[in-house]
């Protein structure tokens, strides 16, 4: 069934999109990463102007990570207190990058500039975070079932001031930490298009410390609100959110992440990670053979003045 | 060469009693929300005074443009080992829809100084005064135009689609691709004898969005910001509704 987006001003198949919307919805849930980071891509290859799949991808994702997080909210493993720091960096950080997206536009290498954003974060995160998975993995294999070794490293992050207590975490840390996290996700979601989970999620673990059941339901509490910022922007300054584009893929997207969250719950800590860390370096690397290989067609065409 | 030019104008002249008379099987298409793309039937005849002349070819050439509009033609090339947008182009008017259909291939149907001329085939439309304003020496960004939006079925030119039945009636058939972008869609018919243009016919097809598609435009472009709490409150009630759904599935 063909369908005419309003706002795209292209036609597409309501199934197709269906269907993208439940498969990135389910990765949603599983790893509590908003999924534009995929979806994005997806969206440019089926035809939508890059514009308006940036814009209503930012919707979207506000739609899918609002189910998963009320499943979150329920099996109480959101950190709100962790949740408004990061939030608070993250609102501050989107306004910077939707100035920084202004200014590369003007410059005329913004795709450029994403596409390096997207091949180095995703190559340095996925790579990262296979060999800790894997590490991981191996431990608990020779050693059994016994219990994790390290801890958590007391480093310079536990040496700054405005400490505070994230009781559902079991933190005693500094605010500046989650906050400069909150803040530099943001301005990556503003410039990149996504909410920003994928490097949120693995900070979050890696760089606080956070116990991962938590990290998901609290970096979706985040996403819902920095992404809703950004729809916003969007909506008023470029008018480029599709309404029925947003609505096809939510609703293939939020029973996607219920889905998901479920199979989240039931499989082990060290399987998700090593399986988001492979899909990571997949999208990194089709990314990446796009910027080296030589192109089939050398020329492209923008609309607009400066695209 | 100006005996040849005066000749061929003597020949000529007694052709301009041949009139082109037209009409389109639709003069508005409306874009509803299963808008899938459409097919326009543009048929007439050629209206005579007197006998037709003998001899010379006749042929029908129909052109359809879409509302015009400014794209940035960019080229890749290969530094520090990646490739990246290096050399653009600004292209100002070009037609966001180019169509091109004749009774015989157009080297037959149409001389170049008339090409030139009348603007006909899609490298003469593109360029055309008062339509693109590109460069003289950028011919490499023209032809990748053209060859990128023939590939994506934007610009297209089909020789012999146009039927002639006994050289007085002629039909084709346009087809519209579903991204259609709104506006008016130039319609022109060109009756051509020995590759000279004797009459020409001018028409519009307005493209326009109808019913909701029309209403989240209009809302979108008019009233951004509650358009914005708009989405935002779909994807929030979806979201919720789908999680209460499942509520209820699971109990």
């Amino acid at each position: 069934m063909q369908i005419y987006l309003p706002i795209a001003e292209v036609s597409v198949n309501a199934f197709l999109l269906l269907g993208l919307g439940g498969l990135v919805g389910i990765l949603s849930g599983m790893f509590g990463v908003g999924g534009g980071f995929l979806m994005t891509p997806l969206l440019f290859m089926i035809g939508i102007p890059p514009a308006v799949a940036v814009a209503t991808e930012a919707n979207q994702i506000v739609a899918s990570s609002f189910s998963g997080v009320l499943a979150h909210f329920k099996r109480k493993t959101v950190d709100l207190r962790m949740g408004f720091v990061l939030l608070v960096g993250g609102l501050l950080g989107a306004a910077l990058g939707v100035q920084v997206f202004a200014l590369l536009r003007e410059l005329g290498q913004v795709d450029l500039l994403v596409r390096l954003c997207y091949v180095l974060f995703l190559g340095i995160i996925g790579g990262l975070m296979f060999i800790e998975s894997l590490n991981a993995i191996r431990k608990s294999r020779s050693a059994g079932p016994a219990p994790r070794t390290v801890r958590r490293q007391r480093g310079w992050i536990h040496a700054l001031p405005l400490k505070m207590k994230f009781r559902t975490s079991g933190l005693y840390i500094s605010v500046i930490p989650p906050f400069l996290v909150g803040f530099f996700v943001g301005i990556l979601a503003a410039i990149m298009g996504v909410g920003g989970g994928f490097i949120m999620v693995p900070a979050m673990i890696y760089l606080l410390g956070m116990p991962t059941k938590v990290v998901v339901g609290t970096s979706l509490f985040q996403i819902i609100f920095v992404t809703a910022f950004a729809t916003m922007l969007h909506a008023t300054t470029n008018y480029t959110v599709d309404m029925v584009l947003a609505v096809l893929l939510l609703v293939g997207g939020v029973v996607g992440a219920q889905i998901g969250t479920r199979i989240g719950v039931r499989m082990k800590a060290e399987q998700l990670r090593i399986l988001l860390a492979l899909m990571v370096l997949a999208v990194c690397g089709k990314l990446a053979l796009d910027l080296l290989l030589e192109p089939a067609e050398l020329y492209s065409i923008g609309t607009g003045g400066h695209g | 060469m100006i005996r040849l030019a005066l000749a061929l104008l003597l020949l000529a002249l007694p052709a301009r009693a041949e009139e082109i008379v037209a009409d389109l099987s639709q003069d508005r298409i409306s874009i509803s929300t299963n808008f899938d793309g459409s097919e326009i039937l543009i048929f007439g005849a050629i209206k005579r005074d007197e006998p037709q002349p003998i001899g010379q070819q006749l042929a029908i050439i129909v052109t359809v443009a879409g509302p015009r509009e400014d794209v940035t033609i960019r080229r890749k090339e290969r530094k520090l080992g990646i490739w990246v947008n290096s050399d653009s182009v600004e292209a100002l008017g070009v037609p966001s829809f180019y169509a091109v259909s004749s009774s015989v291939p157009l080297v037959q149907a149409l001389r170049p100084e008339e090409d030139e001329e009348w603007a006909i085939t899609t490298p003469r439309a593109l360029v055309a005064p008062g339509m693109a304003q590109m460069s003289d020496d950028d011919p490499d960004f023209l032809d990748a135009l053209i060859r990128v939006n023939t590939a994506t079925g934007t610009y297209g030119t089909s020789e012999e689609s146009v039927q002639v039945r006994d050289a007085t009636l002629f039909s084709t058939e346009i087809a519209l691709p579903a991204d259609l972008t709104e506006g008016n869609y130039n319609t022109r018919i060109f009756l051509t004898r020995d590759g000279e243009v004797v009459d020409s016919y001018g028409t519009s097809i307005y493209v326009q969005k109808v019913g909701l598609e029309r209403w989240i435009y209009t809302l979108a472009h008019e009233q951004p910001l509650i358009y914005g709490l708009l989405s935002l409150f779909i994807a929030i009630a979806a979201g919720w509704g789908a999680s209460a759904v499942f509520r209820v599935f699971k109990t």
